[in-house]
C-alpha cells in the first residue's frame, strides 16, 4: 500500500492534479470558517455590480480627513468624469474650428483640455452644425468648467425641527479617508450577480454543494456498476445474458436524456441537492459495469482464482480477496472519472433548467442557469459566469489528471 | 455476404429492441410528473376570465384535448398511433402550435449543427492524438496537457469562451441566435452568409470539446498499437514507416469508431446545452423552453427524437464498423 502510494506520487500529472484539488477543497472548508456572512444574502440592490471594494459614503464622509497633495489628482479626477464620446465630439469640434487633426489625442486628457481651453468659444458659429448641437457643445464646456474648478464641495444636513439646510463642512478636493478607519468597507473580489448575492461567497458554497454532488453520485455509479459488473463477469450464465443485456441498452439511449425526463418528473419542488445526485448516480454506472465486467471474466479462469474455488472458500471471500484487488485501482480511477462527469452533468442539467431547487442551495450549475437566463455572457457581466466556469473547468481537469496519471502508473503500456 | 447479412440482422435487432425500451422510457416517465399540466395552462389562458364555469369549461376542453383524462394505457396506445402519424399533439407551452410544427425546424437546426461538428472533432482529434504518439517529445508534452484540459472542459463553457472572446470582445461574430434578427428564413444569399455566420462559433465549440477526448482516446490507442509485436517484427523487417504508420492508424481507429458510438449520447447532451448559451434555434434551445414552460408533450417529443438521432447514427456507425474490421467477417462467416 504504501509502495503504490509512493509509486503514484511520483506521477507528476496525479501530483498537479492532487494539489489543484486539495486547494479547491480546503478553500470550500476554511472560507465559512473565516467569514461568516451568509452566502446566499441578498446584499445588493440592482443587478451585477462589477467587482471591487465598496465604501460606505456616509461613514467616510463622517470620518477623519488627511490632506494628501498629489500631482496627478485633478486630472485622474477629470480623466475619470470625461466620457469617450465627449472626447470624440470635443475632437470633432476642434478639426472644425480649424486645428489639425493629428495634434488632438483623444487619450491625452490634459493635452485636449488645454486645447479646448485656448479654443473654444460659445459664441463661434460652426458652419453647418445644429442649433442643438451648438447647445450640446454650450452645456459641454459648462461641465467641463465645472470639474476644472478648484473649489471643494459643501456638506449641509436637514435641521429636523426647522427643515432648513445647514452647512456642516467642506470637502476639499484634497481631502482623503483612510480606508481602514472607514467601518462600513465590503469587498466583492467578484461583485453580486443577478439577485444581487455575493459571487465570491455563493460560488464556493456551490463548489462544496457541486463536489458532493459529483462525490455521492460517482460512489452511487461506481457502486451500481461494481456490483452488477461483478455479478454478470463472476457468476455468469443467464444472469449476465440479462444484466449485459440492460447494460448494452442503457450504453446506448443517452443518459442525458433519461436524466432530462426524470428529474422533470419528479417535479420541482422535490429537486433537492442530493435527489439530484442520486438520479445521476443511477443513470451512469454503465460504464463501470461493462468494464468491470470485462475484467472479472478475463480474471475469473485465473490459476489462484480457481484454486480459492477448490478450497472451497464461499463467493463472498473469493471476490474480496482473489478479484476486487485486483481490479481496485481500476474502479478508483473510474470513480474519479464518475465524480468528474457528475458534476459536469449536474451543470449541463441545471443550464436547462433542471438543477436543484433553487431556494436553498447554489450549485455550479444553478449560478450558470441564472447568468445565462440574464444573458450575463452577451452584457459581458463576466464576474458572473467566468468564474463558474474556471471552477468547473479546474475541478474537472483535476480530476481527469488525476485520472491520466494513475493510469500511467498502473497501466505499464502507456508508462514513458 | 453471408456471414454480413446475419452482423446487420442482429445488429438491426438490437436496434428495435433498444428503440422499443427508449420509447418506452420516454412515455412512462414525463407521465409520473405530479400536479396536472392541464390544469397549469388552463391557469394562464383563463387569467383574464372571472366566469368560473367558463374555466371549467376550458378545462374540460382541454382534458379532451390533450387526452388526460383517459386510463395511461389508453394514453399510450393514442400516443403510439400519434407517433406513428407524425402527431406530437399540441404544445402546452406554445398552444395553439402543435408540436411538430414546433420541432420541424429545430430538428435540422440541431442535425445540421451536431453531427459534423462531432465528425470533424472526431478527425482532428484522432490524427492530433496519432501524431502525439508517433512524434512524441516536446509534441506530445504539449498536446496531451491541452487535449485533457480542453476535454475536461464541458461544452457549454467552451461556448461560453468562444462566445466572450469572438463575439462580445472583438465582435467578431453574432452572440445569439441562428440567423440575423432583421431577416426571414428565404433561400438568399444574405440570409445565408448570416446563417453560415452564426454557424461558426457553435460550430467551433463543438469541434474543440470533441478534439480534446478523441486526441486522448487515440494516443493511448496508438501507443499500445505502436508497442505492438508486430510494428516491432515489420521495423526489423525494414518496411517504411510511413507504411507502419498506416496499420497504426487503421488498428488504433478501430476501437475509436466503437468509442465514438459510445460517447455518442453524451457528446449530444453537451452539445443541446452549448445550444443554449447561443440561443442556436435548435433542439437544445427548445428543451429548455419546454422545460421553463412545463410543456410534457413538447419534452417528450423532443427526447423521443433527440433518442431516435442517436440510435440511428449508433446503428450507421455500427454497419460501417462492420464494413471496416476485417475480423468481424472472419468472425461472421465461420
Amino acid at each position: 500500500m504504501k509502495n503504490t502510494l509512493k509509486q503514484v506520487f511520483h506521477s507528476g500529472k496525479f501530483v498537479v492534479g492532487f494539489c489543484i484539488l486539495t486547494f479547491i477543497l480546503l478553500t470550500v472548508i476554511l472560507y465559512p470558517l473565516f467569514v461568516k456572512t451568509p452566502p446566499l444574502g441578498i446584499i445588493s440592490q440592482g443587478t451585477f455590480l462589477p467587482p471591487g471594494i465598496y465604501v460606505n459614503v456616509y461613514d467616510s464622509v463622517g470620518t477623519k480627513f488627511y490632506i494628501l497633495n498629489l500631482d496627478d489628482a485633478a486630472a485622474k479626477r477629470i480623466a475619470s468624469k470625461l466620457s469617450d464620446d465627449d472626447r470624440i465630439a470635443m475632437k470633432e469640434w476642434l478639426v472644425k474650428a480649424g486645428i489639425p487633426e493629428q495634434q488632438i489625442d483623444t487619450t491625452d486628457t490634459k493635452a485636449l483640455l488645454t486645447l479646448w481651453e485656448n479654443n473654444y468659444d460659445p459664441k463661434k458659429q460652426v458652419p453647418g452644425m445644429i442649433f442643438a448641437k451648438t447647445r450640446y457643445y454650450q452645456r459641454l464646456n459648462a461641465s467641463l468648467q465645472g470639474l476644472l474648478s478648484k473649489e471643494g464641495v459643501t456638506i449641509a444636513s436637514t435641521d429636523p425641527v426647522s427643515s432648513t439646510l445647514t452647512s456642516s463642512g467642506i470637502i476639499r478636493q484634497t481631502d482623503y479617508v483612510n480606508i481602514r478607519e472607514v467601518p462600513n468597507v465590503r469587498t466583492l473580489l467578484l461583485g453580486t450577480e443577478n439577485f444581487g448575492r455575493d459571487v465570491l461567497a455563493e460560488l464556493i458554497t456551490a463548489t462544496g454543494v457541486s463536489l458532493l454532488i459529483g462525490i455521492v453520485a460517482g460512489l452511487i455509479a461506481t457502486s451500481i456498476g461494481l456490483i452488477i459488473g461483478l455479478a454478470a463477469g463472476y457468476v455468469g450464465g443467464t444472469l449476465d445474458d440479462i444484466l449485459t443485456f440492460f447494460t448494452n441498452i442503457f450504453t446506448v439511449i443517452p443518459s442525458f436524456i433519461l436524466l432530462i425526463l426524470i428529474s422533470f418528473s419528479i417535479g420541482q419542488e422535490k429537486r433537492g441537492a442530493v435527489t439530484i445526485a442520486v438520479v445521476i448516480g443511477l443513470t451512469s454506472w454503465v460504464w463501470t459495469a461493462r468494464a468491470v465486467r470485462a475484467q472479472v471474466i478475463s480474471l475469473r479462469n485465473r490459476d489462484h482464482v480457481s484454486l480459492s474455488k477448490l478450497s472451497g472458500h464461499p463467493i463472498a471471500r473469493i471476490i474480496f480477496t482473489d478479484i476486487l484487488p485486483y481490479i481496485a485501482s481500476y474502479v478508483f480511477m473510474a470513480l474519479i472519472l464518475q465524480i468528474s462527469a457528475a458534476i459536469l452533468t449536474e451543470a449541463n442539467l441545471a443550464i436547462l433548467g433542471l438543477g436543484p431547487r433553487t431556494t436553498e442551495v447554489p450549485t455550479l450549475g444553478l449560478m450558470l442557469n441564472w447568468a445565462f437566463i440574464y444573458q450575463a455572457q452577451v452584457l459581458g457581466k463576466w464576474w458572473a459566469y467566468m468564474p463558474v466556469i474556471v471552477v468547473i473547468a479546474l475541478v474537472s481537469f483535476s480530476l481527469n489528471l488525476m485520472n491520466t496519471g494513475l493510469d500511467q502508473v498502473y497501466n505499464p503500456a502507456l508508462r514513458e | 455476404m453471408k456471414g454480413y447479412a446475419r452482423y446487420f440482422g442482429n445488429k438491426l435487432i438490437w436496434f428495435i429492441i433498444t428503440f422499443i425500451i427508449a420509447f418506452l422510457l420516454n412515455f412512462i416517465l414525463p407521465r409520473l410528473m405530479p400536479g396536472d399540466p392541464v390544469a397549469a395552462i388552463v391557469a394562464r389562458m383563463a387569467q383574464s376570465q372571472s366566469n368560473a364555469s367558463g374555466v371549467q369549461a376550458i378545462y374540460r376542453q382541454y382534458t379532451e384535448l390533450f387526452h388526460t383524462n383517459e386510463p395511461i394505457l389508453n394514453q399510450f396506445f393514442i400516443y403510439i398511433r400519434n407517433v406513428l402519424n407524425g402527431d406530437f399533439g399540441f404544445s402546452f407551452s406554445q398552444y395553439p402550435r402543435t408540436v411538430a410544427n414546433v420541432l420541424r425546424i429545430s430538428v435540422w437546426w440541431t442535425v445540421m449543427l451536431q453531427f459534423p461538428a462531432i465528425i470533424v472533432g472526431w478527425i482532428i482529434g484522432n490524427t492530433l492524438g496519432a501524431l502525439a504518439a508517433y512524434i512524441k517529445g516536446g509534441y506530445d508534452k504539449l498536446i496531451l496537457p491541452i487535449s485533457i484540459f480542453v476535454s475536461a472542459l464541458p461544452a457549454f463553457g467552451m461556448a461560453t469562451i468562444l462566445l466572450v472572446i469572438f463575439g462580445v470582445t472583438l465582435r467578431w461574430l453574432p452572440t445569439s441566435g441562428g440567423y440575423g434578427f432583421d431577416l426571414l428564413p428565404t433561400f438568399n444569399w444574405k440570409f445565408i452568409s448570416s446563417v453560415i455566420l452564426h454557424y461558426q462559433l457553435p460550430f467551433w465549440s463543438i469541434v474543440l470539446i470533441a478534439i480534446g477526448g478523441q486526441a486522448i482516446g487515440m494516443r493511448s490507442m496508438s501507443i499500445y498499437e505502436l508497442n505492438a509485436d508486430y510494428i516491432k517484427y515489420a521495423r526489423f523487417m525494414g518496411i517504411k514507416d510511413t507504411k507502419i504508420i498506416r496499420y497504426v492508424f487503421r488498428n488504433a481507429m478501430l476501437p475509436q469508431i466503437t468509442g465514438l458510438a459510445l460517447a455518442l449520447g453524451t457528446m449530444v447532451g453537451g452539445a443541446l446545452v452549448a445550444e443554449v448559451v447561443f440561443s442556436y434555434p435548435g433542439l437544445g434551445t427548445t428543451l429548455l423552453s419546454a422545460i421553463l414552460g412545463q410543456d410534457y408533450p413538447l419534452i417528450s417529443a423532443t427526447t423521443l427524437i433527440i433518442t431516435i438521432m442517436v440510435l440511428i447514427a449508433n446503428f450507421v456507425l455500427e454497419i460501417l464498423y462492420g464494413f471496416i474490421d476485417p475480423r468481424i467477417k472472419a468472425a461472421q462467416s465461420d
